[in-house]
């Protein structure tokens, strides 16, 4: 018998135990990211959500300060307020990282997706989708006669809503940009 | 106006000027030109490594002895991708080196080239940070900024790859000082506030403990200082992790043992029951906490780190303090003082009246024996005929590195080496190559398993080129004995795969190396055995025949608390059939 009085043979114990997932809610927070814009700075980024598990819903990054060749990384995750905390920290953590804003947390802020979906059909369907297009404040930006590409620029959740309505009116495809989103105010996020 | 010089000519120059006196490395085709450099002067001395695995772990073992960035030379491919085990130790246990990569030229890169391998993209997990340098003009400064991220903050690797065609062309040379590190600025001192707060709840702790890790000895010699001065002004016991080990010394008065999966059981027990810890430089790995849910639960936690992502990542604290270590305990040791250094004296003293009742376990305790080699055993006469030396210890990963941490002493910083996160079997040898090559005249000892050592041991050419006389003291119990140990206590003793089977003739392949070998199989020729190695001016193998069947205790198992430790054979005898009082 060993110390752990486990019979010799048995194969019902482990070393190994699963770390107790305690249970706080997940929470989806977004967060801003100023980088330098190096060769390979996204991939620490996302390395690091992959890397240590953490979920990616939707990121954005462009350069935004073409003299100081700065680019602000918008992130849209979600997890429990401890895991949150870490992955700031973690970000801050890279190298090229200038400034890490929870935008969630930090106060009121603006979040913008951009989206284009293709819409095919004729008749009732198409005035229809045309009809809701416009009540939405969605742009035509390419036509033929048997369907539309609409632009629609809104929060995450206003897309989802057009994307709900038009899937029946004989949607094709959708094209998301992701959210970009900024601190409101006159101030720069501090 | 600036110096031109070619691309080769600038990491030469740029490592002098950060002041490096040691390369370790292996040449090959993307790395020539600056092996051409190399040659052609006398500042910096290259040792060959055996394979790139050694080189990096000798430069850890240069950096973790001396403070100092070790740096590392490597070809491309192979060169480079053999390298990375070293620097993901070297990222775990936060030791700053610097990696100098060969590429294919530029205009090759991504054409799958020969020996061209990804570098920074396979490297980018490992280091703290990495960068490709296309253009001969940016690598000197590069190469400063890179020794400035190894070093600042918490320490870690970095590593620049180099294309050849970058080391062949030409470029301005700039200085360590007019390179431009200013983005890169961790903060080093500490928030007051919560210092203040820490203060206070100091003032008024029953069950204080202090729980060191490695970060103090990162931060430099002074933080061990003010360790020890504020460890014995306030009185506080203290324990540590394996990587803190010698930052308080193991003679000191308040020293109660390291803590951990095979920690001493009044430290962890001192862990479990203490109403303060304060945590200093170290992360509450999970060897430390056992079960995360059932860790000290009746304590105010403080954590002094500079990182903050260490803070708050396992274990939420009261007081979190983001800073250098030294910075840090030079505020609380002020404001304590400036506040009339307040303790509860008769709370620490029941306190202390405790941890020693729970000393007299004696929790280190083994059955000796008279034909057989203990392991422990082996361990208390080396300590005691190496104490008086000026002596460095490396381990490998097993039984032998733990024994080692429980039965040698360290009195200083610095002077054990071990790879505490990554848990790299063949560590240990060529981190005793690296920390020799710094103390020339020091006694290295690698306290090593037969089954890791061998993990490493084409290292031997380079102990013997270099003539480095790294003592290579290995606890041959012919069994990957931690292995063996876990799936006794946890796998049924099935015994899968834990034994080392067809081993060398240590000797032999001591003298085959041109080494001196020594083989001890008997207690009684120990202390004799000892001395020669010791005396033998040389590189020495000596294999040390010890129990193979010898479990290493006290241990928490994983996934339980600090308090439900086994004890040793000798403390738990007759406890084990008796059932229930094993898990004490
Ligand atoms: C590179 C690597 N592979 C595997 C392991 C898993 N491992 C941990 S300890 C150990 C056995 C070590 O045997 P030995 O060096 O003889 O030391 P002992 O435990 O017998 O003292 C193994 C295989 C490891 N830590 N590192
Ligand atoms: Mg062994």
């Amino acid at each position: 018998m060993s110390a752990l009085k486990i019979k010799k043979g048995s194969t019902s114990h482990s070393a190994y135990q699963l770390r107790d997932p305690h249970a706080e809610a997940s929470e989806r927070h977004t967060l801003s990211v100023v980088v330098d814009n190096e060769a390979g700075v996204l991939a620490r980024v996302i390395g690091l959500f992959s890397g240590r598990g953490y979920n990616i819903e939707s990121l954005t990054v462009a350069e935004v300060d073409h003299t100081g060749h700065q680019s602000r990384i918008t992130i849209v995750t979600s997890g429990t307020p401890s895991v949150i905390d870490q992955i700031q920290a973690q970000l801050g953590r890279i190298v090229p990282v200038h400034e890490v804003h929870d935008l969630t947390d930090e106060g009121p802020s603006v979040e913008r997706e951009l989206a284009l979906f293709k819409v095919a059909g004729t008749g009732d369907r198409r005035v229809e989708a045309l009809r809701l297009a416009d009540i939405f404040r969605a742009n035509v930006v390419d036509s033929t006669l048997e369907s539309f590409t609409f632009e629609l620029t809104g929060t995450p959740e206003k897309i989802d809503a057009f994307a709900e309505l038009m899937r029946p009116l004989g949607l094709v495809e959708v094209a998301r940009t992701g959210v970009a989103a900024l601190s409101r105010g006159p101030q720069q996020a501090k | 106006m600036a110096r031109q010089m070619t691309g080769a000519k600038m990491v030469v120059q740029a490592l002098k000027d950060q002041g490096v006196d040691t390369v370790f490395g292996y040449p090959g085709g993307a790395v020539l030109p600056i092996y051409d450099e190399l040659f052609q002067q006398n500042d910096i001395r290259h040792i060959l490594a055996r394979h790139e695995q050694g080189a990096v772990h000798a430069a850890e073992g240069y950096a973790r002895s001396t403070g100092r960035p070790g740096v590392v030379l490597v070809t491309s491919g192979p060169g480079a991708t053999n390298a990375v085990t070293g620097i993901t130790d070297a990222l775990m246990d936060s030791i700053p080196i610097v990696v100098l990569t060969g590429q294919v030229p530029t205009f090759m890169i991504g054409t799958d080239g020969f020996q061209e391998a990804d570098t920074v993209g396979i490297t980018r997990p490992c280091t703290k940070h990495n960068w490709l340098v296309k253009d001969t003009d940016a690598l000197a400064e590069t190469i400063h900024q890179a020794f400035h991220v190894a070093t600042t903050g918490r320490p870690g690797p970095v590593l620049i790859d180099i294309p050849k065609d970058v080391q062949f062309a030409s470029g301005a040379y700039v200085t360590p000082k007019q390179a431009d590190t200013r983005h890169y600025r961790p903060r080093v001192k500490g928030d007051l506030e919560p210092i203040k707060a820490l203060v206070e709840a100091m003032e008024t702790a029953r069950r204080p403990v202090f729980y060191t890790g490695g970060g103090v000895i990162n931060s430099g010699p002074a933080a061990s200082q003010l360790l020890r001065e504020l460890v014995d002004a306030t009185g506080f016991p203290v324990t540590s992790t394996l990587m803190g080990l010698g930052a308080y010394p193991g003679s000191g008065e308040n020293w109660i043992g390291m803590l951990g999966m095979h920690g001493l059981y009044e430290a962890n027990m001192a862990m479990h029951d203490c109403d303060l810890m304060i945590a200093v430089g170290a992360r509450f790995d999970d060897r430390i906490t056992g079960l995360i849910s059932a860790f000290s639960p009746g304590s105010k936690k403080a954590h002094v780190d500079i990182d903050p992502s260490s803070i708050n990542k396992v274990i939420h604290v009261d007081f979190p303090i983001v800073g250098d270590v030294a910075h840090v305990l030079e505020d609380l040791l002020r404001i304590w003082k400036s506040r009339g250094r307040k303790t509860d004296r008769a709370g620490v003293k029941d306190w202390w009246a405790q941890i020693n009742d729970w000393r007299k376990k004696d929790c280190l305790s083994y059955k000796n024996a008279s034909r057989v080699i203990k392991p422990q055993h082996a361990l208390e006469r080396l300590e005691a005929l190496t104490r008086d030396h000026d002596r460095y210890i490396t381990t490998e990963v097993g039984q032998h590195q733990m024994w080692a941490a429980q039965y040698l002493r360290f009195e200083a910083p610095n002077r054990f080496m071990t790879s505490g996160g990554l848990g790299t079997m063949g560590y240990g040898f060529p981190a005793s190559i690296g920390v020799q090559m710094a103390h020339p005249e020091a006694l290295v000892i690698n306290v090593a398993g037969e089954a890791s050592w061998l993990m490493n041991m084409q290292e031997m050419g380079t102990a013997v080129q270099y003539r480095l006389p790294v003592k290579q003291f290995i606890l041959n119990n012919e069994r990957l004995g931690m292995v063996r140990q876990w799936q006794q206590l946890l796998h049924g003793e099935r015994y899968s795969q834990s034994w080392s089977e067809a081993l060398p003739d240590f000797v032999k392949l001591a003298e085959a190396f041109g080494a001196r070998g020594i083989l001890c199989t008997d207690p009684a020729d120990l202390d004799d055995a000892i001395m020669e190695m010791i005396n033998h001016d040389g590189p020495v193998i000596f294999d040390c025949q010890v129990e193979k069947h010898e479990n290493c205790f006290p241990m928490i198992p994983s996934g339980k608390p600090h308090n439900e430790m086994l004890l040793g054979d000798a403390a738990t005898e007759g406890a084990i059939e008796d059932g229930g009082a094993v898990l004490v």
